[in-house]
């Protein structure tokens, strides 16, 4: 590195140094660009693990909400316990309430007990504990729908009860349970007897995905079919309303708007209102529509009003983005034989612009799909709606939930089973939003035009 | 050959600097410079003249390897630096960069102050070991630059809020600055006004005392007035090369002819 | 619902307007439509909307307005001296409603007639049980200028109701005859429809300021209806945050605007410097597979649901965190730091996951924006790539990069989910991150959820909350889009 000092002595040739032979500063230098992009990649690394870890996380603990422990028994449907008269009139029937099929099942368990020749030590009622709290209403509901096979012995697939449940899954285990008073190790072990003989099994569970939400005592019955209709509707409403205002600002702003302080005010009202806070829109939608027009509470039509309004901004920017990618040259060649400005824009610009619309729309809707806070403060939670609805009125008006909402509704409670559940919620919010990305995806590039 | 009859005439009088042989540089899939050779003399201007996208301003960007920017960009051959192979693998182009300086078509001052943009080259390489130094550089630049008495008393002003021709001479003043032993320019004056266009090639002539200078230029008349030497590039093949004067009264290709003469290009 | 029936029925009178129009418009060019001056569509369309859009306007505006003029006039019915002590007008007009709402459902299952549910006498006959057979339940037996009230409010209403349907009928026939009767060849029908559809694209459009005056008014009234019943003093310089029911509640948005901020800084914190080097290694230096790859991946991060981040912290960074810092011996670092799983760190690592992709595709514009030949004029000095985006690139994008941390914070502020599941409830002012903090968009939601009272101060002023919320967010937002394009501007 002779040349260096040198260099720097004289002044005049500082650079004098063969191009060979790396001097020290540049090797320093290098070291530092290195150093410099090794942040970068770490940077990104970051960020794609935490992706990873996060949707590892998702699946590995929502996958067990999928399947479930189920105890098959023989119960025999007593004519004497559940119609007494022999009429088979579903109005008596119905009046035998749950109490009266507790004993039809503890009968099961020692019948069947008795078949495959195990001694238990429980009493009849610890035994019948392994099953869900809802077995009994499982019972009379199949009974109410079949009034004639009262009298028969059938075969019956009772949901387990949700520690059972966790215990299969290997989520609950004797010591979890030491202070916990609704099991006790000597029914594991019986659980574990049930199961080598086949009565106890874990099979796939479609009342997840079907079924409705269920109180606090029973985790095991709980479904997000029933808030799924509710999200179902609430987009409905966010499409009807979101989409054809959406466009029809969008036009006004893009083709017809003058340069003038109002337009400028509504474009700036529309960048804001994109950024305003998702709960913001909620307090409006409690305040006007709820409390102020009394609007039912909790109904998926206030909830799609609400959302429609954090839409719209979303759909418009895109909107307008696609109207603006359509060339002025389209628009003179139809005003040049002699179409109306407004033929122009609604027969070929609009046109040429749909796939984008219709791609921003997708969009703007799986935002709204996933969107929770604002549901929060109109009632969408804490509610337990345990039918669907029966018709388009009743699914806008009544009270229902939302799956991001109904998430949020098992992510509070204190048994850890609905954890399991919520996390599985959120893999199937997770595929809706996917397959809604894929198709926008794909829409735009198929038919995506390069002016 | 006949090229070389030309140069060997004026071998004994400068020394090289640059020489290249066989280069050839690819796009991609486009050949865009064909078997390029070429002797660059030190203490002298040498023009590249020719149409657009004959390929002047690539083979310009080969010589300080500022092509290693773009990744589809692939040279082959050599280029020698006081005979040393550019593009050998031990050779770091940062410090090759520092040798060999660049002056861009559009006035691209960083964002920052005058003195700023002048100290950035000498900061980065280390050139000062104090304040003083790096004033002195500083001054000494801005001189050479011809735009010291312009901007002597707003230092710390923003470069970018100079004129374009006092933009243009900030940035040969801020090339200057590095030290460097050869000076690209590529196409210097094409965003200047006449009059900005004059000082810089007045500047350009100055420069010639202590470096070796090649500029790209769209103007033959601009290539008359400034260089010593022509080098006219014609779909990526050098056509013909030799002294200005030369190649603008008596060229020997006719494809040169006919550019010159303005029916092609 | 009349109203949804009146909808369907204007809808239905101008279909046949559609098919009246056009024939009449043929009709007087004898059949022919090239004698029309514009196309028989739009003799068709005139009518239809003649009829609808005006009907529909008014419609709009009457089912807004009924209510309001009702209960100001039923509520100026009862004397200020019935109002029990303890409760207000508003609570007072609220059972009148709930009782209304009875009756109606009395007479909809038959166990009232009409002319019973008018003329009930609560001295008379136990309104409370009658309605509580019907599904019905009140919280106190009716008192008899409650149940006056709410029979005025049901005749009111009922008059109202036939009042809109004979108006709103008789608005749609007149704009259909109207149109009708102007329908002939030489009327510019096109024109007319037109300029419709424009206005009909202009009040889209206005539906956006509408918005957010809506946003604006709706709470800035309840504001102001909470610094009646509370000093706004308490609210903006008060040091407590302790809501209570016995009416001397402290209500301070001081220590959750602390609580906010610092779990917003910690998300920054976490954001800006990986979303910034990402953005910068995926525009200098990245090639274009790796981009291709790594940029959409990324930002899949920014289309999760919040609710999904939210049970992130909650189940699963959270108690990570606590394994870490807390536990005292059991723990890996055998402190007890940290006692359960909602923190300010909780929430702040999670949102800052969040943030990543935010910050990192807008620097990422940013950065492309700045132009090549900034970077080649260093690059051709001889700088490294690092420090070409270092001292050239980095101060160039600063303005936009600013604008971008600008946004991520408006948006860390306004962020809801996170922080109700990931935060905690407790609001004070402390420094340590593994305590359990509270924010402002937590405690809106807690104090609107469940049963609220619009006449107390401890919901009113999730409103104010709300309020301060929406100036905090809109005056960054507004700071940072300004930023931003005057930095685009510069390039441009």
């Amino acid at each position: 590195m002779t040349e260096t000092s040198q260099s720097t002595e004289n002044g005049r040739k500082p650079h004098g140094g063969s191009l060979m032979t790396l001097s020290k500063r540049t090797a320093r230098r290098n070291a530092a660009e290195k150093r410099f992009q090794i942040y970068g990649i770490a940077a990104i690394a970051v960020g794609l693990l935490m992706l990873i870890i996060l949707v590892s996380t998702i699946v590995s603990r929502g996958v067990g909400a999928y399947s479930q422990t189920f105890v098959t028994l023989q119960v025999e449907l007593l004519e004497s316990k559940l119609d007494k008269s022999g009429t088979r009139d579903l109005e008596k029937i119905k009046k035998v309430s749950t109490f009266g099929y507790a004993p039809l099942i503890k009968n099961a368990f020692s019948v069947k007990l008795e078949e495959l020749g195990i001694q238990s030590e429980l009493s009849a009622k610890e035994q019948a504990a392994i099953l869900s709290k809802s077995a009994p209403a499982q019972l009379r509901d199949y009974v109410i729908a079949n009034p004639d096979k009262i009298g028969e012995t059938i075969e019956f697939r009772f949901l387990a009860n949700g520690r059972v449940d966790g215990y299969m899954k290997g989520r609950v285990s004797r010591e979890s349970i030491a202070n916990d008073k609704s099991i006790n190790a000597e029914q594991l072990d019986f659980v574990d007897i049930l199961v080598v003989n086949d009565v106890i099994e874990k099979t796939f569970n479609l009342d997840f995905i079907t079924g409705a939400d269920a109180s606090d005592q029973r985790p095991e019955a709980a479904g997000m079919g029933v808030s799924m209709i509710g999200s179902l509707f609430m987009m409905l409403v966010v499409l009807a309303l979101a989409l054809p205002i959406g466009v029809a600002a969008s036009i006004y702003l893009e083709e017809f708007a003058p340069q003038n302080w109002l337009t400028d005010v509504i474009e700036v009202n529309i960048s804001n209102l994109a950024a305003v806070p998702s709960i913001v829109f909620g307090i409006l939608g409690l305040a006007v529509f709820i409390n102020y027009m009394h609007l039912p509470t909790s109904a998926p039509l206030v909830g799609g009003l609400v959302l429609t309004l954090m839409t719209l901004p979303t759909i418009i920017i895109s909107t307008r983005a696609s109207l603006k990618s359509v060339p002025p040259s389209i628009r003179d060649a139809a005003l040049g034989v002699g179409a109306s400005k407004m033929q122009a824009v609604f027969h070929h610009v609009l046109p040429l612009a749909a796939p984008g619309i219709l791609t921003g729309t997708i969009i703007g809707l799986a935002q709204a799909l996933g969107e929770t806070a604002p549901l929060l403060l109109i009632g969408m939670v804490g509610f337990i709606a345990s039918n669907a609805p029966d018709s388009l009125a009743s699914g806008l008006m009544s009270p229902n939930s939302a799956m991001p909402a109904q998430i949020y509704e098992w992510a509070k409670r204190a048994d850890p089973a609905f954890y399991e559940r919520a996390w599985g919620g959120i893999i199937i919010l997770l595929v809706f939003l996917i397959t809604m990305n894929t198709v926008a995806v794909i829409l735009r590039r198929r038919f995506e035009r390069r002016w | 050959m006949n090229d070389m009859t030309l140069l060997e005439r004026d071998v004994d009088t400068k020394n090289i600097k640059i020489a290249a042989n066989n280069v050839q540089v690819y796009y991609g899939d486009t050949h865009a410079i064909k078997d390029v050779n070429v002797q660059i003399e030190d203490k002298t201007v040498t023009a590249f003249i020719g149409p657009s996208g004959c390929g002047k301003s690539t083979f310009l960007r080969c010589l300080n390897r500022m092509n290693d920017t773009i990744d589809i960009c692939r040279v082959e051959g050599d280029i020698l630096l006081d005979g040393e192979d550019i593009y050998d693998p031990k050779v770091d182009p940062v410090q090759l960069r520092a040798k060999v300086g660049m002056v861009f078509q559009k006035p691209n001052p960083f964002p920052k102050s005058i003195y700023d943009n002048i100290a950035y080259g000498p900061r980065i390489h280390g050139l000062a070991r104090n304040k003083a130094e790096l004033d002195d550089i500083v001054e000494k630049s801005l001189r050479r630059g011809a735009i010291w008495d312009e901007v002597k008393d707003r230092l710390d002003a923003p470069g970018t809020g100079l004129s374009g021709g006092q933009q243009q001479r900030l940035c040969i003043a801020r090339a200057v600055a590095t030290e460097p032993e050869v000076l690209l320019m590529d196409e210097p004056c094409s965003a200047l006004d006449p009059i900005a266009t004059a000082q810089v090639e007045e500047l350009i002539d100055e420069l010639r005392q202590n470096y070796s200078v090649v500029i790209v230029t769209h103007s033959m008349q601009q290539a008359a007035r400034v260089s010593q030497k022509t080098a006219f590039f014609h779909l990526g093949n050098l056509v013909e090369f030799g002294e200005t004067g030369h190649i603008f009264t008596n060229p020997e290709d006719p494809r040169t002819e006919s550019y010159i003469t303005g029916r092609i290009g | 619902m009349p109203t949804l029936w009146l909808v369907v029925l204007l809808f239905a009178l101008a279909a046949v307007g559609f098919v009246l129009g056009r024939s009449r418009a043929l009709a007087t060019a004898g059949g022919d439509a090239r004698a029309l001056h514009s196309l028989p569509t739009y003799y068709g369309l005139n009518v239809a909307l003649s009829a609808l859009v005006p009907a529909l306007g008014v419609l709009a505006i009457w089912v807004l307005a009924q209510p309001i003029l009702i209960e100001t006039r039923v509520s100026g019915m009862i004397p200020d001296e019935l109002i029990p002590e303890g409760t207000t007008r508003g609570l007072v007009m609220s059972d009148v409603r709930r009782v209304a709402d009875g009756l109606d459902e009395a007479v909809r299952q038959g166990s009232l007639t009409k002319s019973e549910a008018d003329n009930l006498r609560s001295d008379a006959t136990d309104v409370r049980a009658r309605l509580g057979e019907v599904g019905v339940a009140l919280g106190s037996d009716v008192r008899p200028e409650v149940l006056t009230a709410a029979q005025q409010f049901r005749r009111m209403t009922t008059t109202g109701n036939i009042a809109m349907i004979v108006v709103i009928g008789m608005l749609a026939a007149g704009g259909l005859a109207f149109a009708y009767t102007r329908t002939n060849k030489d009327f510019r029908a096109r024109n007319v429809v037109e300029q419709g559809v424009l206005a009909l694209l202009i009040l889209a459009a206005s539906l956006a300021i509408l918005t957010t005056v809506g946003i604006v008014l709706s709470m800035l009234f309840e504001t102001l209806n909470f610094f009646k019943l509370h000093p706004w003093t308490d609210f903006f310089f008060g040091s407590t945050w302790a809501p209570n029911f016995r009416g001397d509640s402290e209500l301070s948005i001081l220590p959750l605007l602390w609580g906010t901020l610092y779990i917003s800084f910690l998300a920054l914190l976490v954001a800006v410097p990986i979303g910034l080097f990402a953005a910068i290694y995926l525009s200098e230096y990245a090639n274009r597979h790796t981009r291709a790859f790594a940029k959409p991946l990324l930002e899949i991060l920014a289309g999760i649901p919040t609710i999904v981040y939210g049970l992130f912290a909650l189940l699963t960074v959270g108690p990570a965190l606590v394994k870490v810092f807390g536990r005292g011996e059991d723990g890996l670092l055998g402190v007890d730091w940290m006692t359960g799983a909602t923190s300010v760190l909780t929430a702040g690592v999670v949102m800052g996951i969040m943030l990543i992709p935010f910050v990192s595709s807008l620097s990422d514009d940013i950065i492309n924006a700045v132009p090549q030949a900034m970077r080649d004029g260093s690059l051709g000095l001889g700088a490294t790539k690092s420090e070409t985006v270092r001292q050239v690139v980095l101060p160039a994008a600063l303005p936009g990069i600013v604008g971008a941390v600008l946004l991520a914070a408006s948006r860390a502020i306004g962020e809801t989910m996170i922080v109700v599941m990931g935060a905690g409830a407790i609001a004070k002012f402390s420094l340590n991150p593994l305590e359990s903090m509270t924010t402002i968009t937590t405690r809106i939601v807690s104090q609107l959820t469940g049963d609220t009272d619009f006449a107390s101060p401890e919901t009113l002023v999730a409103f104010a909350l709300g309020l301060t919320l929406f100036v905090l967010t809109l005056g960054l937002n507004v700071l940072a889009l300004y930023i931003v394009r005057t930095y685009r501007e510069q390039y441009e």
